[in-house]
């Protein structure tokens, strides 16, 4: 009995039940082994190994195109195959264009432009949207509109004589104004009026934390848009240096943290900011010592022959920590509307110092540590080496002689560390991370490498302050840049001459030439420089070109919330984030739109008014892919936007025309792009 | 019954019938049970399966992932290529499941815990639920996917032009130019390996406790027969 119950329990236990468990079991690992990793696999692509197999009719296709082995490594260094991305980005002024280009390097494609003082109907910049506020806000007066700039020396911000990647500045040398360009977004966001200036040149260029972005300037001209005539230039007309403070916050320049010192009207030219030990001191060249007024049509001189008269310059020298106490402490005058240095005060609290530099010079180049200026002779086939210790120890010794306006100027025996001849007219000076020191002769149309002395001395195999190699370039170079160039460690491996003819370079495309650019391999020691690659620059004239890490640069792939307002770069409150919430609302005669954007529809698609109505029209893109960009053209109405993933824009104008008119989507954002539209009615 | 391995062999269980077991015995199914829990309540923050599309413009891919409580990856932009389809949003899919699944998960969890203090065959009908459960979730979604590719909204702008489909819930698939793999990911991994832990589990939980239950039985029936007699 006992035992019959004991075997049912057990069959009731173990039989059955077992069974099932280890059937269950073998199914899950058979599943875990088997078909799990089946499904994982994901398909293997073929990969070709990089640097094997050179295609036999490699060597073919060279001797067809009569390709020499220095075009092939030329070729090899500066292939970018697709998808691959350039490891430093070029950013350059575009001149007369207003704006400034993003080319990367060595491939020397053009990334895009910045709108910076020109209207850019492919930005909706100046169109209707955000970019025209920003334009207002630099025009001279109201009665006078600019629609162009002059732009020349794009100035990367810097920590520590670093380049970070954050904002860049330009100058408009036309109008005297200057722009900060936000690198998250690569858009303008602010257009500088200076007061008391017409114009300016050696500008911009920034302290080595940005704590100022500074302006130098040109032509002298009386002093806040005053009247005087000519033959009063040596009382009247000054230049005037501005010192723009910028917020790194808020990314914007601040005027009321900003001064401008007094100069006398000697045409100040290139400047740059003293760094490492000559941190808190900045230096500008000058040519027109002179005085020289024209007047080619009186039987003067000519400006060309006026201002090239003496022998000498002066290579301006600024203590601005200096001039920031003097500021800080009051001693200024409030000139249209900005804190002014006046020339006495400046002579007077050591904020300003001449030093003679060779007949009409040009660039005030200083060298990574902050240790040398470096200045081109332009009509002297010499570079001169200023240095900073020994202007510091004439400094400290004292007793100069003055100019005509009272300003010290220490003699040039007691402040020249080296003379270095190059060739015909040197320019500009960039460095590299050798030692070497690199400078665009634009007469002898060449880029001339030289061995830098002192600390540098022993980090290249040549003497210091020799010239090593000349190597022509096409042509008539005016900026040379360097990647990393001016900054307090530059990287070496390129150098681009800006070169203002072309000439022969290029297909013939009637007689408004591009520009060339020429990308230069400087990796090797020795007189080993290559020339690499001709880009062409067809729509705009560059100045000079700052080469920036290309990881140093972090912009957003998409505007990083909806709804985003890239002037104030945060979220607008009046964005709509949804389709539900677009709608038209009327108040009295001010109707105010609220429309969403994305692929291939706007909401709403209907929009009506009446004549004379005024306009409030928000729009949001509601993208959140990369690349999803969606224009707004409204026809007959002068409006063009481009609404970048999550952009918001408002446009704001009165309904002066009745009729029908459309609004569509000017990008082509996908294959219903040609029904991206809506009917804007405007009842007579 | 005699295990190979013991903690400590001067540690003994004493059935009823007086016959001697490991300790050890008696630790492994518990374990097993709660580690099951862990990896089932674990499974909750990880993906139990995605969707990737590729197409050329794409070339990163876009990819949905779909967790018990929560959609993640692409959304915003499968559901703004799904609209050219007339597709419902991808997040009306399974609204009630992902608000459940949270409150469910803990629930089976506290089961299987439970199962460690249930000495007989019931523990197995805590569990069951468990075993259940990543096979419910993979029955659910395929049901999910069968009414996308069967709510095609005629008056979208390619609504017309498609014909229902069911998107495979494993495997390679293709819809207009894009490409589709949909694979499970390691969430669920985690919900299989629980049901494997289980299994194993009760394989030791039936191991330790049947002859507890029969001793029981034995010294019962042999109460009873002494009765009788
Ligand atoms: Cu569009």
């Amino acid at each position: 009995m006992s035992v019959a119950t004991e075997k049912r329990t057990g069959e009731h236990w173990s039989d059955r039940y077992a069974g099932l468990l280890a059937v269950g079991f073998t199914t899950l690992v058979i599943f875990a082994l088997v078909v799990w990793p089946g499904i994982w696999r994901s398909a293997g692509s073929s990969v070709q190994k990089p640097g094997v197999g050179l295609p036999a009719d490699a060597a073919t296709l060279a001797g067809e195109r009569g390709l020499t082995s220095d075009d092939i490594y030329a070729a090899l260094k500066t292939y970018m195959p697709t998808g691959q991305l350039d490891p430093y980005i070029m950013i350059a002024s575009g001149g007369q264009s207003g704006q400034m280009l993003v080319i990367g390097i060595p491939s020397m494609r053009i990334l895009r432009l910045i709108a910076v003082f020109t209207p850019e109907p492919w930005q909706g910049y100046g169109f209707g949207g955000e970019g025209d506020k920003v334009l207002k806000a630099g025009f001279v007066n109201d009665k006078q509109p600019l629609t162009w700039g002059d732009t020349h020396h794009p100035g990367l911000s810097e920590t520590k004589g670093e380049y970070d990647g954050q904002f860049v500045f330009i100058n408009d040398k036309a109008n005297a104004r200057i722009a900060v360009i936000d690198l998250r977004d690569f858009e303008t966001k602010q257009i500088i009026k200076t007061p008391n200036a017409i114009n300016d040149h050696g500008g911009t260029f920034v302290t080595p934390n940005t704590e100022y972005v500074v302006e130098g300037p040109q032509y002298a001209a009386p002093i806040g848009y005053g009247y005087a005539p000519l033959d009063q230039y040596k009382d009247k007309y000054r230049g005037l240096i501005t010192f723009w403070a910028f917020d790194r916050v808020q990314g914007r320049i601040d005027p009321a943290r900003s001064f401008q010192i007094e100069l006398p009207p000697y045409w100040q030219d290139l400047c740059d900011a003293g760094k490492g030990v000559s941190e808190g001191w900045a230096f500008c060249n000058s040519f027109n010592t002179e005085l020289a007024t024209g007047g080619i049509e009186l039987g003067n001189p000519p400006f060309e022959a006026g201002t090239t008269k003496n022998d000498t310059d002066f290579l301006h020298i600024f203590n601005w920590k200096k001039a920031e106490e003097v500021f800080k402490a009051g001693k200024v005058e409030k000139i249209g509307g900005i804190a002014v240095i006046r020339l006495q005060t400046a002579i007077d609290e050591g904020i300003l110092y001449f030093t003679p530099e060779p007949k009409s010079p040009h660039g005030a180049d200083v060298t990574p540590g902050g240790e040398y200026v470096v200045v081109g002779g332009k009509l002297d086939p010499h570079v001169t080496i200023y240095s900073y210790q020994k202007i510091q120890d004439a400094l400290k010794a004292g007793g100069f002689d003055k100019d005509a306006y009272g300003v010290p100027i220490i003699p040039l025996d007691k402040t020249m560390e080296a003379q270095v001849e190059l060739g015909l007219g040197p320019l500009h000076t960039v460095y590299d991370d050798k030692g070497y020191a690199y400078t665009s002769l634009f007469l002898d149309s060449a880029v001339a490498r030289w061995a830098l002395g002192g600390p540098y001395a022993s980090k290249h195999p040549e003497p210091g302050w020799t010239l090593v190699q000349k190597l022509p370039v096409h042509y008539n170079i005016g900026h040379i840049a360097a990647a990393e160039g001016d900054t307090a460690s530059p990287d070496g491996q390129y150098v681009v001459a800006l070169n203002k003819w072309s000439i022969d370079r290029f297909a013939n495309v009637g007689p408004l030439l591009p520009q060339n650019f020429q990308l230069v391999d400087i990796a090797k020691t020795g007189d080993q420089m290559k020339l690499l690659y001709d880009m062409p620059i067809g729509m705009a004239e560059p100045h000079y070109a700052q080469i920036i890490k290309a990881d140093k640069l972090k912009a957003f792939e998409v505007y990083p919330e909806v709804g985003w307002d890239p002037g104030k770069m945060a979220v607008d409150p009046k964005a709509v984030t949804a389709p539900e919430n677009a709608r038209v609302e009327r108040k009295g005669n001010t109707v105010e739109v609220w429309m969403t954007v994305v692929r291939s529809h706007f909401t709403p698609e209907r929009v009506e008014i009446n004549k004379g109505d005024h306009v409030i029209w928000h729009l949001t893109n509601l993208e959140r892919t990369r690349d999803a960009t969606h224009g707004f053209a409204l026809s007959g109405y002068n409006i063009n936007l481009s609404l970048e993933p999550g952009e918001n824009q408002t446009i704001e104008f009165d309904a002066t025309q009745s009729g029908v008119f459309t609004y569509y989507c000017t990008e082509f954002c996908s294959a219903l792009h040609l029904e991206m539209v809506g009917y804007f009615l405007v009842k007579p | 019954m005699k295990t190979g391995w013991t903690l400590d062999r001067d540690v003994q269980v004493v059935l009823p019938d007086g016959s001697t077991h490991s300790l050890t015995d008696y630790l492994v199914p518990s374990a097993l049970l709660m580690l099951a829990a862990l990896l089932l309540i674990s499974s909750i923050f990880l993906p139990y399966w995605s969707l990737t599309l590729k197409a050329p413009q794409y070339p990163k891919g876009l990819k949905v992932s779909v967790y018990v409580n929560h959609l993640d990856g692409d959304v915003r932009e499968v559901d703004a290529l799904n609209h050219y389809l007339g597709m419902p949003p991808l997040d009306e899919g399974g609204r009630l499941e992902r608000s459940m699944s949270m409150v469910a998960i803990v629930a089976l969890g506290l089961l299987l815990v439970a199962g460690v203090f249930v000495h007989n065959q019931w523990a197995a009908i805590l569990a069951l639920p468990v075993v259940a459960f990543p096979l419910i979730f993979l029955a659910d979604l395929g049901l999910i996917l069968y009414r996308y590719g069967h709510s095609i909204d005629p008056k979208s702008a390619l609504g017309g032009a498609i014909q229902p489909f069911t998107p495979p819930l494993f495997g390679e698939g293709k819809i207009g130019q894009f490409g589709s793999v949909a694979r499970p990911e390691l969430g669920l991994g985690l919900a299989f390996a629980a049901v494997i832990v289980v299994l194993m589990g009760l394989w030791y939980h039936r191991a330790a406790y049947k002859p507890l239950v029969d001793a029981r039985k034995r010294v019962r029936n042999l109460a009873a027969v002494q009765q009788v007699a």
